[in-house]
């Protein structure tokens, strides 16, 4: 974005360094951040890898060695039935809860993801489009408020219940229901960036270099897509490792209230709520998908955090 | 701020009004039936009456004036019929829930007692946690305790509440077994025995709530206090010798806390909405399990008034942080 300026007199001692490298730099000094960065690829690569080196199919029954406890009940338990061959233990009908854990964490991750994605491109589409063009910034902000007031987590679980089994219908069970899930998440969480894009715009588009563009004759498409997109990105990067956050929350949330997935078609959230019935018996049913939820919404918030702090160069190189 | 709080009330019915015209026509899609448990051996043309009587099956131009109608006019007559026993609203139909054929109002009222204890407590205890942890971390920013703060405060803000629900239930009543793992809301309090039981049972509930909202609040507090502790007149505060403790609490407090005090107020409607989780888990039937039933029996009329319920709670309570933002901070002046 800044050409460094040419100065024949100083000598430069170090080569130029890119704003990325900068923003690396601060980065790599934020500590939780970095753990978290390490914990999420360790989760991703589990999640990705896993199913191939753990041959097991999740959804296989095998009646015979149902209500296995996790390999380490042993410890305190001598009597515990356990086994190497399902270290997690297996739930009431035999199934491996590792592979189930990790196929589950599949489709967990792919929703927060897809979610994210589809939030991010319309509250960043909203919020350009408000911040740019004024004529549309009172529609498009009334909306934004009106999404605001809206009581969310009822409203979705009245959409499921309505779209699933049409959804079902055409695209399948899983499908439908991925579909309809984050359709539901995106279209319920683009407000905080819509409105965090359109304040940065609005403040950009008041600045020198924007004049200039627009004396030589840029087309508003061409604005926005080389002047201003790159410049409201530290933002938009920021609210979109959060969103990931909130779509992996919002669908364990409607799982576990019963309104997710199919039954034999495990998420974390799923896998949560199939085991609360039997938690007195089987604790760690419960509590290995709860500290997946957990420990990947809390890896992701760090990251979000430590790009917050690296993206701004207020906080940057002090 | 009189004239804009009055613009803003004005403004308000319009935005409800849209809000409630939208959750309609989203439940008008819905593809149940009311008469679906009325037994088969009801002849036909009875079921056929019997939806007349419900109002199902009208245009939504007639069938939403008249939700409307009831909602804002007949339900608070017939409110105020029951304070002074007058008798307005003889005849008129009220909002009736398709599940017990009862007036939806009379179940609200029934269950709203059970949320507003377990939630109201969760959050007066959230508060009075909260700020001093915010205050003495950003007093200590980068401190032990303030590191520690933050983690904490990230994993409140990280764990899901029906898996910090969960993990209470095995911990507390499972493993110790201190408290009893649901809520009994048919138990009621007349001496020091059934007090002691009430708390022992509101403790998990009120403990999963409050560690959520704290985590939110204290990070706020903290934001707004180091905000706040840079500014020119802390130092002019202690260049004129004030001492300390003058200065940190009510200097910088007394600023820091305007921002936080509106998000408080804002935050108070998505508490409700957060509630339907943890009531779900510890079984507590206040509104947010109702509206669970009420979904998933299919339940119109109930899930209408109670969703529009929660959008004038969020409507009115982003109005009352504006205004309270405007009392509060001198410098701010809406008009």
């Amino acid at each position: 974005m800044t050409e460094p300026l040419s100065m024949d007199a100083v000598e430069p001692t170090a080569p130029p360094k890119s704003q990325w490298a900068d923003v690396w730099a601060q980065f790599k000094a934020h500590r939780g951040a970095m753990i978290a960065s390490a914990l999420l690829a360790v989760i991703v690569a589990a999640v990705l890898i896993g199913p191939w080196l753990w041959g097991i199919d999740p959804t296989k029954l095998d009646i015979r060695a149902k209500d296995m406890r996790p390999i380490f009940t042993v410890l305190w338990d001598g009597d515990a039935k356990v086994g190497w061959n399902h270290p997690l233990g297996t739930d009431n009908l035999g199934r491996d809860l590792l592979a189930r854990l990790l196929s589950g964490g599949q489709i967990s991750l792919a929703v927060g993801m897809a979610a994210m994605v589809l939030s991010v491109v319309l509250g960043t589409l909203i919020g350009v489009l408000a911040g740019y063009f004024k004529f549309l910034d009172g529609i498009l902000m009334r909306l934004t408020d009106l999404f605001l007031a809206l009581p969310l987590l009822p409203l979705l679980l009245v959409a499921v219940l309505l779209f699933r089994d049409r959804l079902s219908a055409t695209f399948g069970p899983e499908g439908g229901t991925f579909i309809l899930i984050v359709t539901l998440v995106g279209v319920t969480s683009w407000m905080q960036t819509a409105r965090i894009v359109r304040g940065d715009v609005l403040a950009l588009k008041e600045r020198e270099f924007i004049l200039a563009a627009r004396s030589i004759g840029t087309s508003p498409a061409k604005m926005i897509t080389r002047h201003l997109l790159p410049n409201v990105m530290s933002p938009i990067m920021v609210s979109a490792t959060l969103g990931i956050a909130t779509a992996i929350i919002t669908e364990s949330a409607l799982s576990f209230l019963g309104f997710g997935f199919p039954p034999d078609f495990p998420t974390w959230g799923k896998l949560l709520f199939d085991s609360v019935d039997r938690m007195e018996l089987y604790p760690e049913r419960v509590i290995w998908p709860g500290l997946m939820i957990s420990l990947t919404v809390l890896s992701v918030n760090y990251v979000g955090d430590g790009l917050r702090d690296a993206l701004d160069p207020r906080i940057r190189g002090r | 701020m009189l004239t804009y709080t009055i613009r803003r009330l004005i403004l308000s019915v319009p935005t409800l009004l849209f809000i409630s015209l939208v959750i309609y026509l989203l439940l008008e899609l819905a593809p149940g039936d009311p008469m679906a448990q009325v037994p088969l051996t009801v002849p036909p043309e009875v079921k056929e009456k019997m939806r007349e009587a419900l109002g199902v099956g009208q245009p939504w131009y007639i069938a939403f004036p008249k939700w409307l109608y009831q909602f804002f006019v007949v339900e608070p007559m017939y409110l105020i019929d029951a304070i002074f026993g007058t008798t307005m609203t003889e005849g008129e139909q009220r909002v009736i829930s398709w599940q017990t054929r009862s007036p939806v109002m009379d179940i609200v009222v029934q269950r709203l007692p059970q949320t507003l204890w377990v939630v109201g407590v969760a959050y007066v205890v959230a508060i009075a946690i909260a700020l001093p942890i915010g205050i003495y971390s950003a007093y200590r920013q980068y401190s032990w305790f303030d590191n520690a703060g933050t983690f904490v405060t990230m994993v409140g803000f990280s764990v899901p509440p029906f898996f910090s629900g969960v993990v209470v239930i095995v911990v507390f009543s499972v493993w110790l077994g201190w408290f009893p793992s649901i809520y009994d809301t048919t138990h009621e309090v007349d001496d020091w025995d059934s007090f002691v039981k009430q708390l022992k049972q509101m403790v998990m509930p009120v403990m999963v709530l409050a560690l959520q909202i704290t985590s939110q609040l204290s990070r706020f507090m903290r934001a707004s206090m180091l905000d706040n502790l840079n500014q020119d007149y802390v130092r002019t505060a202690r260049a004129k010798g004030l001492g300390e403790k003058t200065v940190v609490m009510v200097h910088v407090l007394r600023n820091s806390l305007i921002p936080v005090v509106t998000v408080i107020a804002i935050g108070i409607p998505s508490i409700f909405g957060g509630a339907i989780i943890t009531e779900q888990v510890f079984k507590v039937n206040g509104i947010g399990q109702l509206l669970i039933t009420a979904i998933q029996a299919n339940d119109l009329p109930m899930v209408q008034t109670l969703t529009f319920i929660f959008a004038v709670l969020i409507v009115l309570f982003n109005l009352i942080a504006d205004i309270l933002y405007g009392i509060l901070d001198p410098r701010i002046r809406y008009d």
